[in-house]
């Protein structure tokens, strides 16, 4: 016999607690797996959650009308002599008694009877095959399930984020929940004492993690990685939506972003006229190896470039280091309208003109029909945003997170400036476009930025005519 | 000029699957339940495509599974005079109001794989309805944790959905076409006390055709859910 635990499953991204608003079963009755086990509310929602497994519904830990964080166990079922089953969530055989930390981690693999399957995707999640493995008893450790599982059954989503946010190894919190799960106090009581320590790993720290602050009591951690927005009344015309993931990513990155990096802004004047004669002359010839090369190909080419000649713009603070970046991978801002995407251009630096236009077109194309991959919106080492597509001047972007510098380009435009050659000085017509640059300024100087826009301009300036 | 985006924002495309729209005329509201307790069966068990009921109600007060008592107004003798039936419901939400005029949508459909998410599939059916009465001129919006869609504060559609075992799901939306809206006072609808209601024949001058509602929500609720309508069938089944 198995004691299988019946947690309240995760519903939908932004649920994080269901009530019970009804059991459809009494302690005693006999349950068929996947038939319906209770119903939830939530909002305007009724669900019915499914038994994760056949048997007999021996406790119901959470009482109709109880509102509970996801993740919470509601109930037990106990299964038939020699039958095991995962639940969505992932069980294994679910004893609740067990939680020591030292036997999840002694016996990580020696078999693996439950499926690994994503958290409580309920209803939709199909528990794999288990084949019985001589089940401890209801009271006794669970030997044949992996750490893995464990941990997972052991926290709510809720404190999982918080762990993976901190780089916190939940098996290492003491957990003073329901059958030793680590709730939210204790992992917070964990990162409290844990930053009295200091913390030799910091240049090990993924970027965009804010290094844990020396001898803080958690506001750092929380001002660090931790948004909230103030809330305001509607009025009577007004119209309020929730905002959607992307949406809501965005608000807190850039929040945060602004909030960490000593934002700077630098601007520079380029002309465009040599770039423009070789799109001129070589047009034909990209075209016949289907390629269009836009001014932002040229932008990324000669970034690329002269990223290479100042590495603290191709870095990030991290901690009390620095992180000088060994790839050059550009973001490109890319509009979605509503939204924004900034996927990666890889080792830009390794790839010419040509090869740097059509990945462009490639990831641009890409994102609008929502076809990236994870991979290849993550890790940038500088960004460049085109405010001007639209005809804005220029304008003053905010940096990234884990990253040093974001360049932003104005609007090409055609201007009368004053040019001077052989001594004289005359109005001709050219195109220039203001460029602009952020740079964090623990990192980058001013006079590296003015140095880096130079190099820039000079090198959009003097592009030669058969780089293409 | 923002930066942002974490991995897992970017979505894959599925196929589109077939959505059947039925218009089934005016139908008791017991026996809409039951209809689509075995329409949810069979969609289960994929005997069926994903189905949007579209039908309208004799007058009846539905008590969803957060109903309070008080919030219906009337007694049992004056309801029997008004001709208004009671009936308990299986969806989430408080207590509403169905009546002649006014367009109810049932859709049953497989949540499953990619849209397994309660809150997700409550703003979509939001989003067909904006977009429905958007068609006829109306604006309409959400309102901060007051589920439905609203006209200014008054609602002009109620939403009350419940999803079955399998991510199947049942109840929808009711959107006042022309509804007589004293019918109302009946009730206090889904519990809000502040904002009455409104429905499209009052924001939109001249007639508004039951028939073109009932193809433009079709419409919208296939585009929403990126699903390729059937055209309406006009026979009950």
């Amino acid at each position: 016999m198995a004691r299988i635990e019946v947690p309240m499953p995760q519903m939908g991204e932004s649920i994080a607690e269901g009530t019970v608003s009804r059991w459809m079963k009494k302690v005693g009755d006999e349950v068929t797996r996947d038939e319906p086990l209770l119903e939830i509310s939530t909002d305007k929602v009724d669900a019915e959650i499914p038994s994760p497994a056949a048997g007999t519904l021996v406790e119901i830990a959470v009482e109709e009308g109880q509102t509970v964080e996801v993740g919470t166990v509601v109930g037990f079922i106990e299964t038939e002599k020699g039958a095991a089953a995962s639940t969505p969530s992932g069980d294994g055989d679910g004893d609740d008694g067990d939680s020591t930390k030292a036997k999840a981690k002694s016996e990580p693999a020696k078999s693996e009877p439950a499926a690994k399957s994503g958290p409580a995707d309920a209803p939709a999640a199909k528990a794999a095959k288990a084949e019985p493995v001589a089940l401890p008893a209801a009271d006794g450790d669970g030997g044949d399930e992996t750490a893995d599982d464990r941990l997972r059954r052991r926290s709510t989503p809720l404190v999982r984020r918080i762990a993976e946010e901190h780089d916190v190894d939940i098996a290492a919190v003491e957990g003073t929940g329901r059958a030793g799960r680590v709730t939210k106090s204790d992992i917070m009581a964990y990162l409290e004492t844990r930053e009295e320590e200091p913390s030799p790993a910091s240049a090990k720290r993924p970027a965009g993690t804010p290094a844990p602050p020396v001898g803080g009591d958690g506001f750092w951690d929380v001002f660090y990685s931790q948004v909230r927005h103030p809330e305001f009344s509607p009025r009577a015309a007004d119209r309020v939506e929730p905002m959607d993931r992307i949406r809501r990513l965005t608000a807190d990155h850039m929040v945060r972003a602004k909030r960490i990096a000593a934002h700077v802004h630098s601007f520079i004047e380029i002309d465009f006229t040599q770039i423009d004669r070789v799109r001129q002359q070589s047009k034909a010839a990209w075209e016949t190896q289907g390629a269009r090369v836009s001014y932002t190909a040229f932008v990324a080419w000669a970034c690329a470039r002269v990223l290479r000649e100042f590495p603290m713009v191709n870095s990030t603070v991290s901690g009390d280091s620095v992180i000088y970046r060994g790839d050059i991978n550009i973001g490109i801002a890319v509009d979605l309208d509503p939204g924004l995407i900034v996927p990666v251009i890889r080792g830009a630096d390794e790839l010419n003109l040509v090869g740097l236009a059509r990945r462009i077109v490639d990831l641009a194309t890409r994102a609008r029909d929502r076809k990236l991959k994870p991979d290849e919106i993550q890790g940038a080492t500088f960004s460049v945003t085109n405010p001007g597509v639209l005809g804005t001047l220029v304008g003053m972007p905010i940096i990234p997170e884990g990253t040093a510098a974001i360049l932003g380009t104005g609007a090409i435009e055609k201007k009368p400036v004053v040019i001077e050659a052989d001594g004289a000085d005359s109005i001709a017509i050219r195109k220039r476009a203001l460029f602009s640059i952020g740079y964090d300024h623990r990192i980058v100087d001013g006079a590296d930025a003015a140095r880096f826009l130079a190099r820039l301009k000079e090198t959009l300036e003097s592009f030669p005519a058969d780089a293409g | 000029m923002v930066h942002a985006v974490a991995p897992g924002t970017s979505g894959t495309a599925m196929p589109a699957r077939t959505l059947e729209v039925e218009w089934l005329g005016t139908v008791p509201y017991a026996e809409a339940v039951e209809l689509q307790r075995q329409l949810v069966d069979a969609r289960r068990v994929n005997h069926v495509a994903d189905r949007l009921l579209l039908l309208e109600h004799p007058h009846v007060i539905t008590l969803g599974s957060s109903a309070r008592g008080d919030h219906v107004l009337v007694d049992d003798a004056q309801r029997a005079l008004l001709g208004i039936e009671i009936h308990d419901s299986g969806r989430g939400g408080d207590v509403t109001y169905h009546g002649p005029g006014q367009l109810v949508g049932y859709p049953i459909l497989d949540l499953k794989p990619d849209r397994t998410d309660l809150h997700r599939y409550v703003r979509d059916i939001e989003e067909v309805l904006i977009r429905a009465i958007a068609a006829f001129g109306v604006v309409g919006g959400r309102r901060d944790g007051c589920t439905g869609v609203w006209v200014g504060n008054r609602k002009i559609a109620a939403i009350g959905v419940r999803v079955s075992s399998g991510w199947i799901t049942s109840h929808g939306f009711a959107l006042n076409v022309d509804t007589d809206l004293r019918f109302f006072d009946a009730i206090v609808p889904c519990g809000i006390r502040d904002g009455g209601v409104t429905s499209l024949a009052e924001c939109v001058p001249g007639s508004v055709p039951m028939e073109r509602v009932c193809d433009t929500v079709a419409a919208r609720f296939a585009d929403v859910f990126g699903l390729t309508a059937e055209p309406v069938q006009r026979s009950v089944s």
